[in-house]
């Protein structure tokens, strides 16, 4: 408990620094002025903004870009209450209760309700990293390569299958995930692979360029598709910002079991802030006395889900940063630029640098803090960013992104590459497949043929090393049993579909 | 995380009746599913061909070629499956998605112009009509085209580009082609 408090000091030490602050609350403004921007969730706005976080040191570089996370998931729920239209795919449940609230003149307390779910569930979320993070990071180092292997299976394998869509998509998502971590010069033989003649590919392909192409570009083209986008801006005033004491009062249970709820899920692979809001969303109707008011303006239905999908943006820092495992593709991105500013993701970042480690997990808190103050009286400013037509907004969001892009090595190739991969994304889109498994996958490539070498080293070539070694066995185990679990219920849908079938043509 | 969930999957079914009306032939029920898994499969293939020269090793000593030729068949496996099981005996109704209707401008204007972007910014023709270029040809991806606004728009956003980047964050690109 010492050792915690004594942790938790060194943290704010290095968050509370004039330049860290600084850099914190510049990510968490711009994470939230870009996440409003309808349909760009916190990938895409991680990935846009990525550039300007490598002039800084490592440190403040990871806190800005946490604070673009958390700030960019909190812009995407001002948009979905304010506007009829969700930005990313969690906010799809705050609008369900938050707009009926705007509608009826109450988008001020709904900000507000959700401004203050997520203070608190980043507090609950900070403290908990803070609490389980050293365990759990003292167990991963005693992992070997095969239990490291399984444990990237075991991830990548539960982002498939609770992901959206197809779980076969999804595997082969993962496939071509790790095929496109492959480009580049083999660690092992200093061979080039799958770089087409190419030199700027010798290096790999950045995850941001991915990441914008996917997430970014495909979106654009997505977008553009569909008939014109319509608008349901909220007309007249906010007024009244701060909740009514009853609205606290009926807030009060809901927050407190979102942030159960969203901090249970975050760190489970790809049960990411959409599962955790959905959940907590059903749990409050089930519990609330009148579940007819859901739906029409309930506040419990903005309260419960935006605290859940905080917590979840907070705790799903728990794989990363002790396992260097991401759990989402937002933590993806975490994990490319730590590797980018010379940083082994691992067990031992809390060990070997405990500064970076605490401190930000400590500025997680303080942004929180920030998204708190900032975001109230700032809503007016969204509001407006809200009535630009998509035609002019997507132009800039292009700008931006190929800005960004070429800044990364100042390199054309960057650009064609994010190009291609926006190009590729919409055939995806179509195909029905998505994006964050590929993501996943992408960074841990490397990492899991590293380790796959490793373990076969070790056992002369005998692939039953994954199932005979404790650790490693119980990981492969729990990936069975988590695709048998989702094959079961499908068996069992389709055999009934089958059973139908028959009876009517008997 | 996308708007819609379901991806593409939840656009309107495209309906399909095959009126030749023979009952034993496999037919496609769903074609998102099918071209899914040819496209899947061809990716697998692609993986493997190009790994052909990398040495393969073994199993106790992996080669460069050994985790990709790997990868590439578990691929072929996968888009086997996705692919075969869009095929149903005896079907009659086309149950599955179709691949809805495909935006063909931007998808197609949108990558060109960020390539043209790209080789305009390589050839150091300068940042600010590299902007302009990229800006004018996202309002082309559009379907309706308003010139007036368009320049309007590629002046300003040009102008705060570099404002912001040039002169604020202070990156490096000639402005014109004959600064320096």
């Amino acid at each position: 408990m010492e050792e915690l408090f004594q942790n938790l000091i060194l943290g704010f030490g290095v968050a509370l620094t004039l330049q860290n602050l600084m850099y914190c609350f510049l990510g968490v403004f711009l994470g939230t002025m870009i996440g409003v921007l309808p349909g760009i969730g916190p990938v895409a706005t991680m990935a846009m903004l990525l550039p300007l976080t490598f002039v800084l040191p490592p440190i403040s570089a990871l806190i800005m870009l946490a604070g673009i996370y958390y700030g960019s998931d909190y812009g995407g729920s001002t948009t979905s209450i304010l506007v009829n239209l969700p930005g990313e795919g969690s906010s799809v449940v705050t609008l369900l209760d938050g707009h009926p609230m705007a509608q009826q003149g109450r988008a001020g307390p709904a900000l507000a309700i959700a401004a203050m779910g997520s203070f608190f569930a980043g507090c609950v979320g900070t403290l908990l990293i803070a609490l389980v993070g050293p365990p759990l990071a003292n167990v991963a180092l005693s992992f070997g390569s095969p239990e490291y292997f399984s444990l990237m299976v075991m991830a990548l394998v539960c982002a498939s299958v609770v992901g959206s869509g197809s779980l076969l998509k999804s595997l082969a998502m993962v496939i071509a995930g790790l095929l496109i971590g492959i480009v580049g010069t083999d660690v092992n033989s200093g061979k080039l692979r799958f770089n087409f003649g190419v030199p700027e590919l010798s290096d790999g392909i950045g995850i941001a360029v991915v990441a914008m192409g996917v997430f970014g570009l495909t979106e654009i083209v997505r977008n553009l598709a569909g008939t014109q986008m319509t608008h349901m801006i909220l007309k007249g005033k906010i007024q009244g910002l701060m909740p009514r004491w009853e609205d606290l009062k009926i807030s009060f249970g809901p927050i407190l079991r979102g942030s159960s709820i969203g901090a249970a899920f975050g760190p489970l692979p790809g049960l990411g802030g959409t599962i955790s809001a959905f959940t907590s969303y059903m749990v409050e109707k089930k519990l609330s006395k009148d579940p007819s008011r859901f739906g029409k303006g309930a506040i419990e239905g903005v309260a419960g889900p935006e605290t859940a999908n905080n917590a979840c943006a907070q705790t799903t820092f728990v794989p990363m940063l002790t396992l260097g495992i991401p759990a989402s593709a937002s933590m993806a991105l975490m994990l490319g630029t730590m590797i980018m500013h010379g940083i082994t993701p691992g067990p031992q970042v809390m060990t070997a640098r405990p500064d970076l480690f605490w401190g930000l997990i400590a500025s997680m808190w303080i942004g929180n803090g920030m998204l708190l103050v900032l975001n109230l009286p700032l809503i007016g400013i969204w509001v407006k960013l809200l009535q630009v037509p998509y035609r002019l907004l997507f132009p800039i969001i292009m700008t931006m992104m190929g800005i960004g892009v070429y800044s990364l090595n100042t390199s054309g190739t960057d650009v064609m590459l994010m190009a291609f991969f926006g190009f590729a994304g919409y055939v995806l889109v179509k195909l029905g497949c998505s994006f964050p498994p590929l993501i996943l996958a992408m960074v841990l490539g490397p990492l899991m043929e590293e380790n796959l070498r490793r373990s076969l080293l070790l056992s002369d070539g005998d692939a039953t090393i994954f199932f005979t070694r404790p650790i490693s066995g119980s990981f492969m185990l729990a990936t069975g049993v988590l695709l048998l679990l989702f094959i079961l219920p499908a068996f069992r849908k389709k055999r009934m579909e089958v059973i139908a079938e028959e009876g009517q043509g008997g | 995380m996308s708007i819609w969930p379901g991806g593409a999957s939840q656009l309107p079914p495209v309906e399909n009746q095959n009126q030749e009306g023979n009952t034993v032939r496999p037919k496609i029920k769903n074609f998102q599913d099918f071209w899914c898994g040819i496209f899947f499969i061809g990716l697998g293939a692609l993986a493997i061909y190009l790994s052909r020269d990398y040495p393969m090793g073994s199993a106790l000593s992996m080669g460069p070629g050994y985790f990709p030729s790997w990868l590439g068949g578990i691929m072929i496996g996968f888009g086997v499956v996705i692919g075969g099981l869009s095929f149903k005996i005896e079907g009659e109704v086309n149950e599955g998605p179709g691949l809805g209707e495909w935006a063909f401008r931007p998808w197609i204007v949108l990558p060109a112009t960020l390539a043209i972007y790209a080789v305009l910014m390589d050839a150091e023709v300068g940042f600010v009509p590299s902007l302009i270029v990229l800006i004018t040809g996202c309002a082309l991806a559009h379907k309706d085209v308003h010139w007036r606004e368009t320049i309007l728009l590629s002046v300003f956003v040009t102008a705060g580009a570099v404002a912001i980047f040039s002169y604020g964050i202070g990156l490096p690109y000639r402005l014109f082609w004959w600064s320096d």
